[in-house]
């Protein structure tokens, strides 16, 4: 494999030194560099004060650092401007932050909510209790059994009624990319709002809201390099403006009285109490080292790796991989299953020879009941992993039916 | 077989080939065992005599190896006998797999005591006792005559 980015990189890493495991559950959280790890530390030791809220050097120190990592959040997916871009916890947070503030104020009877088939349970659980609140109807968007959402779906779907459209950008259980831009012109057409979850794409592909003309778009850190408890909502302004707060309480006021509160401009009005501002700088870490490499060159690498994968993964007698025949339609993310074995066997196989990998329903049970499936294996690569744990993977697979006893 | 196999032999041959995995029309008792941690999932299927005698038994559902063949084992050793003599072996099996059993009440378990292993693999732990957990269940009040939608719910135990 000849590719920009060489299994040096690893070194960045302190876990893949240490272990000899091949970490291939990477959809469900990342490795994170020095730098990252560092960044996080450097702020607990030379920055620690409560941002936003002291005059006295260190406090303004603490809310520099904060906000400059959100803004370099805006400009890692091109949001128009800083205060479009709230810090929360993960996709989930901002997911349900969407859902309880604009979905709760903004829908009733007789609307339509359309939500992909092809979601993760955080964008489809906020919806259903939008809908059961509200009486709003849910409706879904259907996929093919590859995984891929059609136009003739979209046009069907999408109605006058319709008046939000949540989307995940990369589908975790199949790794291809969902037509958004198609499914936000058409959600626009109608007048619906569009709500993208980005959690499985900003770690493999450039990201821009403003050229996607979403609405609202989700993230999380972890998966992308950052650490854990740090996620982001991106949200046109004003639409942000005219949402009421998800959460009360300090920090997201400008003044209170007795009765009542002014809110804090934005972003603060959805960042209620004391923010994470650790993690937002160690954030900001991972995004600086995200886009040193480039994701022309985590593409190419990546996409090495998952042809390779799927190559070997194809001559594996009665092993059947979901999604697309194109390595690059599966953004690291191979998921399969093996005839006559249950998808918990052959992770505590693979777990056997060191191989982490994820079985289950990959918290998108619609989505495997669509496709006809009660759980799969899934391994998914990122550009740290190696031409050697792909072939360890393979090797493992190849074994596992006679382990189980089989005779072919 | 061949000796790389992942788990003994008597757990993958009723895997593979199991004896109580098949329809019992006329079951007395009927209950859904899950483990919503993993999605393993049994219906049990008991015929009880007028003296809560187990005269027949079956199972179907989906699972890992090792939750539907400990269910296959289960059934094989538990028909036949009294409603008391099942949970008591209900009883030494789950203790097996917390190792908190003797020696002497795990032989007899007879062929359960294969998967006594399961106790050093503690995400495993709870597909091997669904079946036990189950069993254990359908005797309660209102296990009887169930309908198939009043699914027991294992907690997830971490
Ligand atoms: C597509 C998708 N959406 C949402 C999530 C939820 O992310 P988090 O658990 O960080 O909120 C995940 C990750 O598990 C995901 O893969």
């Amino acid at each position: 494999m000849n590719t920009k980015i060489t299994d040096c990189i690893r070194c960045d890493f302190p876990l893949l030194i240490q272990t000899n495991e091949a970490y291939l559950d990477n959809a469900a959280t990342s490795q994170k560099p020095y730098c990252v790890i560092n960044a996080v530390e450097d702020f607990y030791k030379h920055s620690n004060a409560n941002p936003l809220r002291g005059l006295y050097e260190l406090s303004v120190n603490a809310t520099d650092r904060y906000e400059d990592a959100r803004e370099a959040v805006a400009k890692f997916i091109h949001a128009g401007e800083s205060a479009e871009i709230i810090f929360t916890r993960n996709t989930t947070e901002s997911l349900n932050l969407i859902a309880y503030s604009y979905g709760l104020s903004n829908l009733r009877e007789g609307d339509e909510i359309v939500v992909s088939i092809t979601e993760h349970h955080s964008n489809i659980l906020p919806w259903q209790m939008v809908a059961r609140s509200t009486g709003a109807k849910l409706s879904y968007l259907e996929c093919e059994q590859d995984g891929r959402i059609t136009d003739e779906a979209i046009e069907k779907t999408i109605t006058e009624k319709t008046r939000l459209v949540a989307v995940g950008e990369v589908s975790n259980v199949t790794g291809r990319r969902n037509p958004v831009e198609k499914i936000i012109e058409k959600a626009h057409s109608v007048g619906a709002v569009t709500v993208v979850d980005g959690a499985q794409s900003t770690p493999h592909m450039a990201v821009d809201v403003q050229a996607m003309n979403t609405d609202f778009f989700a993230f999380s850190g972890h998966k992308l390099l950052g650490p854990m408890g740090i996620g982001v909502l991106y949200g046109r302004r004003e639409l942000l403006e005219a949402m009421p707060p998800f959460l009360t309480g300090g920090e997201m006021i400008q003044t209170v009285s007795r009765e009542g509160a002014v809110w804090a401009e934005l972003p603060h009005k959805f960042e209620a109490g004391t923010v994470n501002a650790a993690d937002a700088v160690g954030l900001h870490a991972a995004i600086d080292y995200i886009t040193g490499l480039g994701f022309d060159a985590i593409t190419e690498r990546e996409d090495a790796l998952t042809a390779y994968a799927m190559e070997g993964m194809k001559k594996i007698p009665h092993l059947h991989l979901i999604g697309s025949e194109d390595p690059a339609e599966h953004n690291g993310i191979l998921n399969f299953v093996i005839d006559g074995v249950h998808p918990h066997d052959i992770s505590a196989i693979l777990d056997a020879d060191g191989i982490d990998v994820r079985a289950g329903h990959h918290c998108a049970q619609p989505l495997l009941n669509h496709l006809g499936f009660r759980s799969t294996t899934r391994a998914s690569l990122m550009f740290y992993n190696t031409e050697e744990e792909v072939r360890r993977l393979l090797g493992s697979l190849a074994s596992v039916r006679s382990r189980m006893g089989y005779e072919d | 077989m061949s000796n790389r196999s992942f788990y003994n032999e008597i757990l993958t041959e009723h895997n593979m080939h199991p004896d109580f995995k098949h329809p019992l029309p006329d079951a007395d008792l009927v209950l859904e065992g899950i483990n919503p941690t993993c999605g393993d999932d049994i219906f049990l299927r008991l015929k009880v005599d007028e003296n809560d005698n187990i005269v027949d038994g079956a199972y179907d559902g989906d699972g890992c190896a090792i939750s539907q063949a400990s269910a296959d084992i289960m059934l094989g050793l538990i028909v036949g006998r009294p409603r008391e003599e099942a949970l008591h072996l209900a009883d030494i099996f789950i203790r097996m797999i917390k190792k908190d059993a003797s020696e002497e009440e795990i032989e007899e378990l007879e062929e359960a005591s294969a998967l006594r292993d399961i106790s050093h693999m503690p995400s495993r732990v709870k597909c091997a006792v669904l079946g036990w957990h189950t069993l254990q269940e359908i005797f309660k009040p209102g296990g009887r005559k169930t309908a198939e939608e009043n699914a027991v719910r294992m907690r997830p135990r971490r």
